[in-house]
Order: C-alpha cells, then structure tokens, then sequence
C-alpha cells in the first residue's frame, strides 16, 4: 500500500465544507465585531483610572488571558446548564470566541490608548470636547491606527481558534473536515484542503480588515 | 530563479513523502511486533466500561484487558494508545497502531479501509432520553436534537434509521458527547448500550431510560489492511480465549452479562 491522494472524494463533499466555510466566517466576523466593541469599551473604562474600573477588566482580562480558549468553551458550553443558561452549541461558540478577543483586544487597544501623546488630550479638553468626546474622537481612531496591524493578527488567531467550537457540535470548517473523514477515512486528504482553506481565509481576512481599517477607522478622510 | 527554487522545494517535498511511505511499509506488522517485543495498541478511554481511565489514572476495562490478553499471549509488551472514536481508523492507516481494539463495529464502508479479527465482545448501541421525552420509534426524534459522538457507528447508523428534521449533534469524543447529554444540552444521546447504562447510574437526576435499539454490533479488532499474518494471529488468540472462557470471564466482569453468540 502506497498513499494515493484522492482529493475528489473530500471535494465531492462541497456542500459540508462550504456550511462549514460559512459557519467559521460567521463566527469570526460575530465575534470580532463584539469583541472589539468590548475591547473599546473596557479601555475607556481603564483610561478613566477609577480603580474600582480598572480591577473589574483587569480581573477580566488576565482571566481570559491566562486560561486556554476550549477551556472557555467548555465552561460555557458545558458548565453553564448547570446555573441554567442554556447556550446553543452555535451561540456558545460566538460568546466564548468574543469574550475571548475582548480580553485580548483590551490589551492591544489599551497600549495604543497609551500610547496617544498628552498634549492631544489637553487640545481636545482646550477646545471644550467632553472626556467621552475626547476618547470616542480623538484617542481611539488614533489608537486604532497605531495597533490596527496587532489588532488584525488577533482577529485572524480567534478565526484558526474557532477550529476548536467543532468540539461542541458547531458545524465549522475544521468540523465539516473531521466528519468526512470519520465517513471516508481520507484524513490526510481532507486536512490538507482544510488547511488551504483556512489559509486563504486569513490572506483574505487580513487584506480586507486592512482595508476596511484604511477606509473607515482612521482613514485619510478629515472631519 | 524564484519559480525554480519554489519546483525544487516541491519536488524535494514529494521525494520526502515517497520515501517516507516506501520506508514504513517494508516489514509486514507482524514481524515488526516480534522483532521489537512490543505491540501497539489504540484503546479508547472514554468509553467505561470498555475503556476508561480509574482512579489510578491508569486505563481499564473491557477493552484495555482483552489489548493485554493479547500481547501476553503473543508474549510481547503492550504500549496502550489512547484513541477516539472520529481518529481510531487514522492510527490504524497511517501504522501508528497496530491493533484497534476499540468496540469497533464492523460495517462496509470500513471494511475497506481496514481488515477485522473475529469479535471478542457483545455490543449494542442505542438512544437514550429523560423518562419524561416520548420516544417510541425514530420518527419522534424529528425536531430533537440528539448528541452522538463524530465518526462512532451510532453517529452513521442513526443518519440512516432517522427520517430528516433530527438535529443531529456531532460531538468530537465520547466525554464530550456525554457532557452534554448529561448537562441538558440535547434532547437525547445515542451510544452504547453498557456505557450508557453506567451514565444513567452515576445521573439519577437524569431519569433517562433506554429508548430505541440502533444496532446490535459486537465488537472487532481493527488491523490494518492487508495484515494478513497479524489478523490470523490476533483470530487464533480469539479463538483460544473463546474455547477456554477467557471472552465469556471478560464480558461478565465488565458488561455483567455473558458474550453469548460472537459472530466470525
């Protein structure tokens, strides 16, 4: 016995694998818009430096940080019943990939809010901008600029961790590879077209977030 | 220049694989496993009673004796590897396993990709729900959800029994297939007879029942294709454990129940 590769016999296959190509995009761009917006939310809480604020995300944010994604997953997926929250294989996913990225992003955007020059903030209070103006308008587009590039590379690391929701029955792309080959056994076949799959999904993933990030975030637009 | 380096790295790749595969299918896995004194065996330790981890975190069970029957009859050590259903055939193909024993029932599809010893344990799968949940036949599972585990036989079988509008849910192991049955995630379960049995035990909260027979299937040794000495081998070893009661002794320590009538 030799490997002969059949690739036709994942390909014959498209139906499953395009769900699953479906599910994996849902997944990521649900849980990136999340994410990020509690991302920025909670480093607005952080710049305001009330400490009662600053413990509640720093708990949040190590706790995330410093515990593995299935983990989450699992606790949500599996452990929530028991207090009687009941989430959808689907639903969990979702929550678990944006409570994940909100953890991180609140770090990356934290250290791009840092990292805005003083003399910014006291031109935007100057010119009577409130502290939630002065955030929203002046800090955070420019603070996106600065950790656009850190932010992308995250959002493409939660959408190749999505991989692991297929462990809780939601029909991702890494899924959709693993149940046809537990019907066909062409394992090696079927992960090599997983793998490019997902390849291409992060090339593409990443030029359209740097665009959109060009277009609409912190563009060379003014006003 | 690029383009040229980029076809050389290609073809050195593909040297590799060949290579590669040439190198690992010039013995015959018998031979390997009398050279070496040691035979590698996939068992499953999510699987009680067939296979599971005690509180010794060492893996027992029906499955974790009948792989040590083996090797102390062939007179070799047993390196155990722990197996999932959807990745037990994999070990198998790519020759990472010598044995499967992993209440692997036998079915067409898998027949060609793997030869099977004769059985060596009684086996049946089936779905399992609340007391409360009204499940007569496979038609009133139609707008339930039911939890089977990836690539396991009740996973396929059940596709086949049920008419569409079943929510299938496709787990990646058999822990986590329980877990949500256990926590309420699905309506129902469909898996073996025995493990389910020890699951509603340890649950009483549950108050699930046996519901519907999806197959009787006992359980086979999977051997790689082609294996043709080490299958004949692994037969006799069966054989001789069937005539001195060693199979029947195995089934009533772990099943509580006798093999009865194994088929070849």
């Amino acid at each position: 016995m030799s490997i002969e590769l059949d690739f036709g016999a994942i390909l014959i296959e498209w139906p499953q694998l395009l769900k699953g190509v479906g599910w994996t995009l849902f997944l990521t761009l649900s849980s990136t818009v999340i994410g990020v917006s509690v991302g920025s939310f909670f480093s607005w809480i952080q710049w305001q430096k009330k400490s009662i604020g600053i413990h509640v995300v720093s708990l949040y944010v190590e706790s995330i940080r410093n515990t593995p994604f299935i983990i989450q997953l699992f606790f949500i997926f599996f452990g929530l019943p028991s207090l009687g929250i009941k989430l959808s294989a689907e639903w969990a996913s979702v929550v678990a990939m944006s409570i994940n990225l909100g953890a991180y992003s609140t770090e990356i955007i934290r250290a791009g809010v840092e990292a805005i020059d003083r003399g910014q903030i006291e031109a935007a209070y100057t010119l009577a901008l409130s502290r939630a103006q002065t955030f929203k308008r002046v800090i955070l587009p420019q603070a996106y600029k600065k950790i656009w590039p850190s932010l992308v590379s995250q959002i493409i690391i939660v959408m190749l961790g999505s991989s692991v929701c297929g462990q809780v029955s939601t029909e991702e792309l890494s899924y959709a590879a693993n149940l046809i080959q537990s019907r066909n056994f062409r394992a090696f076949e079927a992960f090599i077209i997983a793998a490019t799959i997902y390849l291409a999904l992060c090339i593409l993933l990443r030029s359209v977030l740097n665009r959109l990030g060009q277009r609409y975030l912190f563009g060379t637009r003014r006003g | 220049m690029k383009l040229i380096s980029i076809k050389k790295i290609a073809l050195s790749l593909v040297c590799f694989l060949v290579f590669s595969v040439l190198s690992v299918q010039a013995e015959n896995a018998l031979d390997n496993i009398e050279k070496n004194k040691v035979i590698r065996i996939g068992i499953p330790t999510d699987y009680p009673p067939y296979g599971f981890v005690g509180t010794d975190l060492q893996p027992q069970g029906l499955d974790v004796e009948m792989a040590q029957y083996i090797a102390d009859k062939m007179k070799v050590r047993v390196e155990l590897i722990p197996v999932i259903s959807a990745n037990r055939i994999p070990y198998l193909q790519t020759k990472k396993a010598d044995l499967i024993i992993s209440t692997l029932g036998k079915t067409p599809e898998r027949e060609k990709v793997l030869d099977f010893s004769i059985a060596y344990a009684p086996f049946f799968q089936g779905v399992f729900a609340p007391k409360t949940t009204t499940i007569k036949s496979f038609s009133d599972l139609v707008g339930k959800s039911v939890a089977v585990t990836r690539g396991a036989m009740e996973d396929q079988e059940l596709s086949k029994l049920t008419p569409p509008g079943v929510n299938m849910k496709r787990f990646e192991d058999n822990n986590a297939t329980i877990a949500a049955f256990v926590s309420g995630q699905t309506d129902a379960v469909g898996m073996g007879g025995a493990v389910a049995v020890n699951i509603i035990k340890q649950n009483p909260k549950l108050g699930a029942e046996y519901k519907l027979l999806i197959k009787n299937s006992p359980c086979f040794i999977g051997i790689a294709k082609g294996e043709e000495e080490l299958r004949l081998k692994v037969n006799a070893i069966i054989n001789e454990a069937k005539k001195s009661g060693e199979i029947d002794k195995l089934s009533k320590k772990w099943l509580a129940r006798s093999a009865g009538e194994l088929p070849d």
